[in-house]
């Protein structure tokens, strides 16, 4: 047998002018461009959720195990018009942030440090397995002792709750960056610290931007635990000594509302802070998508 | 001047080995060169010769076990932005800056031009790689050519004393890589720079060079110092018999294979 090849002809063609057939497109319908929406597919969630709760509570009716979302949501305004709620939430936030700024500095400064010298690596990885998987909120009774009642303790606990988060993150997205681009840093001359801010801490933001997000939530964890467990820490108390107070006056729907402004606050920084960040850095850049 | 009669980069008896989990590898072994002003100068060889290599040690990365390497009579100590790099991976370009920053960047952190004149001298350097439109796109956006060419810009706007570049067309289509030697070349034409050029690709090290070192591999050792053809129309008799020469010498000892442009 055999294989015959059959000649074919060429084929030219002239491609049409982009005049003559116009831009191609198909205008999407109205609930694919609802549906596009991120903060709306969320929104609905949220709005499942509420539902359920408060059908379930009103389906158990007993205010004293589950207050109705519609009850909690009157709680939560009622404290909100008061203005108790914001003094506490303050009170927290700001023994917050010093924490957290504290051991972010600190973090920063370990991680440089391990960066560049290898007794800095071997202490930071050293200090980070000892430390991390022991729970901040351990070293609170000992932080009473060493710092008083006040919100020295707190800060401190924080810090150890931040510190090592942050600071393994941060090591491990430093050692990641790219050797091309440690040698295009080199090559333009830059050393030292100089190095590490133009080259490594942007090229490693990614790591750095989840240690972030992990240390805030440790933080804000520990924070409220400590407040609920040892209430009267910091003289004025934050949202935990809020809730502390609530059950003991067995008004359970303070206590959900003190919990939604927890989540609340945790919504806003997860969804509006930490998503500006990175949508102005890492995803403008490509490095995440 | 004395400076036309001594070279620009002078490599002398250069060995350089680095170190694996198991071995001690030698990568070159007394390599000797000199590299003049206004040189298109080619490292050419198989893979294997320690041609990256010995381009790494001249922009300083790492220090020749044996031998020594001079810039304009000064000992190479480490890397710097009198030699820029331009390499093979299109990573290279920092992605958290646009094009436009990314060219002015080593420009005002080498202090070599203050903001505003850093920012003219990469629009001028961007515009001669034809990418004034993506200056301030980031990197991320652009092909691996665009992203080439905004090293070689980047590499250019320094002027530096010498530009190496490793392979820098290799990740490149075969169109885009002839496209851009021919880009190369034109910017040569206007500012006669000096380059140091990796390559395996014999027509490539033809094409791109005027001076042509061969290297044969484990370790590397200089086989010859070429010249290449010069360019111009109707010289394509020359080139393909220096293609073939270069061809016998380096796979002389070896069972014919066909390579690729």
């Amino acid at each position: 047998m055999s294989e015959e090849v059959v000649q074919r002809p060429e084929i030219y063609r002239e491609p049409l002018s982009q005049k003559q057939f116009g831009i191609v497109e198909k205008p999407l319908s109205v609930f694919e461009r609802i549906y596009d929406l991120s903060w709306l597919r969320k929104l609905f969630v949220l709005v499942v959720i509420a539902a359920l709760w408060e059908s379930y509570a009103r389906w158990l009716d007993n205010e004293l195990l589950v207050p109705t979302f519609s009850a909690t949501v009157d709680a939560l305004i009622d404290v909100a018009v008061s203005g108790v709620i914001f003094t506490r939430a303050a009170m927290s936030l700001k023994v917050l942030l010093m924490g957290f700024s504290i051991g972010v500095l600190v973090a920063a400064l370990l991680t440089i440090f391990a960066i560049n010298t290898r007794i800095g690596n071997d202490f930071l990885e050293t200090m980070t397995a000892m430390f991390n998987p022991l729970p901040a909120i351990a070293l609170l009774p000992l932080a009473l002792i060493w710092f008083g009642l006040g919100s020295a303790s707190l800060v401190f606990v924080l810090v150890h709750s931040v510190l090592w988060a942050v600071a393994l993150n941060t090591h491990a997205g430093f050692r990641a960056v790219s050797t091309t681009h440690r040698m295009v840093g080199q090559n333009y001359g830059l050393h030292g610290l100089s190095f590490v801010g133009k080259i490594l801490i942007p090229a490693a933001f990614p790591s750095i931007l989840a240690g972030l997000k992990i240390g805030w939530a440790f933080a804000w964890r520990t924070l409220i635990a400590a407040e609920l467990v040892f209430g009267t820490t910091s003289g004025q108390g934050g949202l935990g000594w809020f809730i502390f107070e609530a059950k003991n006056q067995l008004n359970i729907p303070e206590v959900f509302a003190g919990l939604l402004s927890i989540i609340l606050i945790g919504l806003f920084v997860e969804n509006v802070v930490f998503r500006l960040i990175e949508a102005k850095t890492v995803r403008r850049w490509g490095m995440q998508s | 001047m004395t400076h036309e009669a001594t070279p620009l980069v002078e490599v002398c008896g250069v060995t350089l080995q680095y170190k694996t989990r198991e071995h001690l590898v030698t990568a070159t072994y007394r390599v000797d060169f000199n590299v003049h002003r206004s040189d298109r100068f080619v490292l050419l060889g198989p893979s294997g010769c320690g041609k990256s290599t010995l381009l790494k040690a001249i922009g300083g990365y790492l220090r020749p076990t044996e031998g020594d390497i001079r810039l304009k009579g000064v000992p190479v100590t480490g890397p710097g932005p009198d030699r820029m790099m331009v390499f093979q991976e299109f990573d290279q370009l920092l992605p958290w800056k646009t094009v436009l920053e990314n060219v002015m960047f080593p420009l005002v952190t080498s202090r070599k031009y203050r903001p505003r004149q850093a920012r003219d001298k990469a629009y001028d350097l961007i515009a001669k790689v034809n990418l004034s439109k993506f200056a301030d796109s980031y990197p991320h956006t652009l092909s691996g050519g665009m992203k080439q060419r905004v090293a070689i810009a980047r590499g250019m706007a320094m002027e530096p004393d010498v530009l190496l570049m490793d392979e820098p067309f290799a990740a490149l289509d075969a169109l885009t890589r002839v496209r851009m030697q021919d880009e190369l070349l034109s910017l040569w034409d206007e500012t006669r720079f000096t380059v140091i050029f990796v390559t395996h690709s014999i027509p490539e090290a033809v094409k791109i060079g005027t001076r042509i070192l061969l290297l044969t591999p484990h370790p590397g050792q200089v086989k010859a110092e070429l010249n290449s053809v010069p360019r111009g129309p109707g010289d394509s008799a020359a080139t393909a018999a220096l293609t073939a020469k270069i061809h016998t010498m380096l796979f002389a000892d070896e069972i014919e294979e066909r390579t690729d442009v």
